[in-house]
């Protein structure tokens, strides 16, 4: 890797005063920034690291967290309040990586981590539009059995590997931001872009923007969650295909319901589309599978990785099932 | 500290702990399996909790208590039990997972679940070969020891005391 210079931020307003100094980028557990260097596929001149800012889980009055950018993803894992209140999230950490990487990672790292595939990591042999824009992607054509079915763009079938975010899609969070231009707060599920014509271009953050803390709202009572994730080692493996899933059912109608897959997409994807058709209507093994394959309308295979249609309208079924106690 | 001993961190920031470990401090212990914190062969303990130390950079840990293999001094009980129960045939990813294992032991004595954990919200957690095979899934082993690792890690976990 290149050379480059390393600071340590005592602070977020110190963290983004150094990131001034051109291509700085910020470094937390390094899980994927220094792969990324050691690859050259990154190149900053400058590390900022902010493993020591906030890592604390904030529990609010009325149930809600917010958790900082700097906690460990086991950290967040072990949390009481998350494994009572938000198994999906718990869940979703634990199924992810290995877990000396789980100790290492941070939240904000995981949320910022590459959208990715083996054709971005092949810098000597194969076109990708992320690492050079312009120059063409070898995936669309080539082995794509782990690639997009949702939200991929003629220039990128990547996929987002992170299963926290999944879950954060799903509980509605929202990433806390401080900047060169202050403060702002952007919601989880518009965080991340969809690849578009420019798919070097990851999320919504503005030059020099440091992400400072998640924040997870309340859940109503009588909310149950959880996360399930199909792959094909029973662990330290992506997903081919997982599901986050929020549900509340009040006599006999869904009154909640928010699913985000992971596996399938270029940003964690809320399943906007299942949701519009489950809400106020029965909590039915029927209805769920209607509402999944509703979702799955939209899905573009590409040579190797159809089955992935199938798996996500079964998952997505199962899983509100298992939410109303049925059958998993 | 690297085992208890003072060092001077690398004045270049690209130097990973794993490199320093090894080609500074003449720690060969701690193995360089993949390099890209696939395999756990690197594995270490960093105040006690299990990292990779291929990914870490030295210089992010000049503050924090570091133990290698070495630091072990050859007394930790799952060393004897590792050869006890045959948990090695060639031995190189074998100083990764003692370590990693002690990671975990203390992982489990400290509460932190797993991906197999049925209910996250139990204030115990079940203890069983699926569960130290899960949470032992960073640390492969082309040998195929993997057996012979789990019985030693058995044969040296201890249930915490009630009370």
């Amino acid at each position: 890797m290149k050379p480059f210079g390393y600071s340590r931020a005592t602070d977020a307003t110190d963290a983004v005063r150094l990131a001034v100094e051109g291509e700085a980028k910020f470094l937390g557990g390094g899980t994927n920034l220094v792969d990324l260097m050691r690859e050259t596929i990154e190149q900053p001149s400058h590390l900022i690291d902010v493993t020591g800012l906030s890592s604390i889980i904030d529990e609010h009055a009325d149930g809600g967290l917010t958790i900082g950018a700097a906690a460990r993803n086991t950290t967040v894992a072990e949390h009481r309040a998350v494994r009572n209140n938000y198994p999906v999230l718990a869940a979703a950490v634990l199924a992810g990586a290995s877990a000396q990487i789980r100790n290492m990672a941070t939240v904000g790292g995981n949320l910022l981590q590459r959208t990715r595939c083996t054709y971005f990591y092949d810098t000597e042999g194969s076109r990708c539009n992320k690492r050079r824009p312009g120059q063409g992607c070898d995936a669309i054509g080539g082995h794509n059995r782990n690639h997009a079915i949702l939200g991929a763009s003629p220039a990128c079938v990547a996929t987002h590997p992170s299963d926290m975010c999944i879950a954060l899609a799903a509980l509605d969070a929202v990433v806390q931001l401080q900047g060169p231009d202050g403060i702002r707060a952007v919601p989880m599920t518009d965080f991340h872009r969809l690849p578009g014509e420019h798919p070097e271009v990851e999320t919504v953050l503005h030059p020099g923007e440091l992400v400072t803390a998640v924040e997870v709202p309340a859940l109503p009572p009588g909310v149950r969650s959880a996360y399930r994730k199909v792959r094909d080692r029973s662990s330290y493996a992506f997903a081919l295909v997982s599901v986050a899933a929020v549900l509340r059912v009040e006599d006999g109608r869904i009154a909640d319901v928010r699913v985000a897959l992971g596996g399938v997409a270029l940003k964690p994807w809320r399943a906007r589309t299942a949701e519009q058709t489950l809400i106020g209507g029965p909590a039915t093994e029927a209805a769920f599978r209607s509402a999944a394959a509703a979702e799955l309308t939209a899905a573009v295979p590409l040579r190797d990785n159809a089955f992935k249609v199938e798996i996500a309208t079964r998952t997505m079924t199962a899983v509100l099932l298992y939410l109303v106690g049925g059958v998993q | 500290m690297i085992n208890g001993v003072a060092v001077e961190i690398p004045a270049d920031p690209r130097v990973s702990l794993l490199d320093f470990l090894r080609e500074t401090l003449n720690l060969h212990g701690t193995k360089k399996g993949c390099n890209q914190g696939a395999c756990g062969a690197c594995t270490v303990l960093v105040d006690g909790e299990r990292i990779v130390s291929c990914l870490a950079l030295a210089a992010q840990y000049d503050q924090r208590e570091v133990t290698t293999i070495e630091g072990l001094g050859g007394q930790h009980p799952l060393q004897a039990a590792i050869v006890e129960h045959d948990g090695l045939q060639c031995g190189y990813c074998t100083p990764g997972q003692i370590c990693s294992a002690i990671g975990m032991l203390a992982e489990l004595e400290r509460g932190v679940p797993s991906h197999l954990t049925a209910d996250l919200t139990a204030d115990t957690l079940e203890v069983s070969n699926d569960e130290f095979r899960e949470r032992m899934s960073g640390n492969l082993c082309r040998c195929g020891a993997h057996n012979g690792i789990i019985a030693a890690i058995t044969a040296t976990y201890a249930p915490p005391t009630p009370g």
